[in-house]
């Protein structure tokens, strides 16, 4: 019988296993039941592990106690089928699994499944799956986003207890935004990449999505730290960052971002009345101006493929996989422009010219982060796209993702909470928050103040939190 | 294009190329607008971390390695414990 344990949040969850009042069995079977119920129409998952595949659930005394935990599919785990969403790799199973999923598995996650996305996470929609798309559990005439439109996908749907994916400029926020779920991305090098089918290297981000903010908070802490096969991973400690999550943000400066960008009529109204939420808290808000994010587009586009064409060089169906015949459009066109703006002669017109005006970016963020502790700005230019909506722009992702290019190609962490419930089609507004390098206990403490006094989170009623 | 498709190593019939084509010149055309900025005097970013020279000990960590068939695996086509690889050489 269903007791609808698959709405508990990842902290309530761990609270009622802790108590005795439930087990994580009972709460994998509620999740899966919410799978075989919904993934044939939202095409969610790629594949998944039943109960009574699970052999994990003796393992009580760790941090998840064994709560069920979506995987977006360009993550690795061995011997399992790990298909970047592509049919390049649609059977290929790695003989190592990352880094993130040990950690995982060590802090007692219970892997239910791995999530769709956009083949080799290339795009914001989830359309460019070559296993089909998936739809917006909030409401299927809708994009999910992506490219971890999948994971986002599965925490809406209550499919899962939290989730993981992976953000190389939005991938995650951008469909936590559209989904109505919280989205983690953090610093670059805070999580490790190693067995992560990697896109664009210089940063490539995996970090959680799921409920609340807490959870976020509880599951970063799981994925964190130093990974000797991953050289971009520091030794610098892993904050407590669920208690720092009771930190006032009474005093904090807080710089609101992007108001004076044109196209953001729907968006910034919500994003200035999450401001007066913030101010009503004891933070400082004010109005910012900051490097336009038009030439953000720019370089990530550049760079993202530049990085690209050289990763996706090693699938040339000799070790694992099928041949490069069974690339998907997008990863040409992809890959053909990486390799254009790489070649000689144009290198210097393309890759380094972006390169620099990579670094104009990150000046510009520490020159804002001498006045300000975080700043803010809409996750999204809008709401979720209607079904399609991809096919019709070569850039549809790349403007999708225009406010959170910047903090990426700078490697600063972002937090997206939903800052807006539009009734009448059920979608939502994120609202996104950016801290300096390795300070995600900062967008953790303002998006969790933000989330508890404010009614946009969809499950704190039924958790009672 | 031609030459490009070649160099990405990618199997893409001529009429493939040209619906790429148009796609291609719409995407430069955005990257336009980085002449605005002035970068005469910037240095590039090649990575974001502020981290230098991370080495590790010349030593075999074999933990990482994988067996000889878990190498071997997940490859199509393999021949007496080798991978099969496309000729290269005297194809005429």
């Amino acid at each position: 019988m269903k007791n609808n344990l698959h709405k508990l949040t990842l902290k309530k969850a761990l609270a009622q296993i802790q108590s005795g009042e439930t087990t994580a069995k009972k709460i994998y079977a509620d999740c899966f039941s919410q799978i075989e119920a919904g993934n044939k129409d939202l095409n969610v998952f790629l594949s998944t592990n039943s109960p009574t595949s699970m052999k994990q659930f003796e393992n009580p005394e760790t941090t998840l106690q064994n709560c069920p935990i979506a995987v977006k599919d360009n993550i690795c785990i061995e011997n399992e089928v790990t298909t970047a969403a592509s049919t390049v790799l649609e059977d290929y199973k790695p003989a190592y699994s990352a880094t993130l999923i040990d950690n995982l598995k060590l802090h007692g996650g219970a892997v239910i499944g791995k999530t769709n996305l956009d083949a080799w996470a290339h795009g914001s929609s989830t359309e460019t799956s070559q296993f089909g798309r998936t739809l917006n559990p909030r409401n299927p005439k809708y994009l999910p986003g992506g490219s971890s439109g999948g994971s986002a996908a599965a925490v809406a749907a209550d499919m899962c207890t939290a989730a993981i994916g992976t953000e190389t400029a939005g991938s995650i926020r951008q469909p936590a935004s559209w989904c109505g779920v919280v989205g983690l991305k953090p610093t670059y090098g805070r999580v490790s990449r190693y067995g992560v089918i990697a896109m664009a290297s210089s940063t490539d981000s995996p970090g959680p999505i799921t409920k609340t903010v807490e959870d976020a908070a509880i599951m970063l802490a799981c994925l964190a730290g130093h990974d000797s096969k991953d050289g971009t991973t520091t030794n610098q400690a892993v904050p407590d960052y669920v208690s720092l999550l009771q930190k006032s943000i009474s005093g904090l400066k807080i710089g609101i971002m992007y108001q004076d960008i044109p196209g953001l009529k729907i968006a910034n109204p919500y994003v200035l009345a999450a401001a007066k939420v913030l101010e009503s808290l004891g933070a400082k808000v004010e109005l910012v101006n900051a490097l336009d994010p038009k030439y953000a587009v720019s370089v990530y586009t550049i760079v993202q493929r530049a990085e690209v064409s050289s990763n996706l060089a090693r699938f040339d169906g000799i070790r694992f996989g099928n041949d490069r015949s069974y690339f998907g459009d997008e990863a040409r066109r992809r890959i053909l422009l990486g390799t254009h703006t790489l070649r000689k002669g144009y290198a210097e017109k393309y890759y380094q010219v972006a390169q620099k005006t990579r670094t104009l970016f990150i000046e510009d963020f520490s020159r804002l982060f001498s006045s300000y502790d975080v700043l803010i700005s809409p996750t999204s230019p809008s709401f979720a796209e209607p079904i399609g909506a991809s096919e019709d722009s070569v850039m549809f992702g790349e403007l999708a993702d225009m406010l959170l290019e910047p903090s990426s190609i700078a490697g600063l962490p972002g937090i997206s909470v939903p800052c807006f419930h539009d009734e009448k089609t059920n979608l939502y507004l994120g609202l996104n928050i950016m801290a300096p390098a390795w300070r995600e206990d900062l967008v953790l403490q303002v998006a969790h103040a933000y989330e508890i006094n404010t009614d946009w989170n969809s499950w704190r009623k039924d958790n009672n939190d | 294009m031609k030459d490009l498709i070649k160099l990405a190593n990618l199997p893409i019939s001529d009429e493939q190329a040209k619906s790429l084509e148009s796609a291609f010149s719409e995407t430069l055309e955005v990257f336009k607008n980085l002449t605005d900025l002035d970068i005469s005097q910037t240095e590039p970013t090649n990575q974001v971390t502020g981290q230098e020279n991370v080495l590790r000990e010349d030593k075999i960590d074999e933990d990482r390695m994988l067996t000889q068939s878990q190498a071997l695996q997940s490859a199509k086509h393999t021949h007496e414990g080798f991978f099969v690889v496309p000729r290269l050489i005297d194809e005429k």
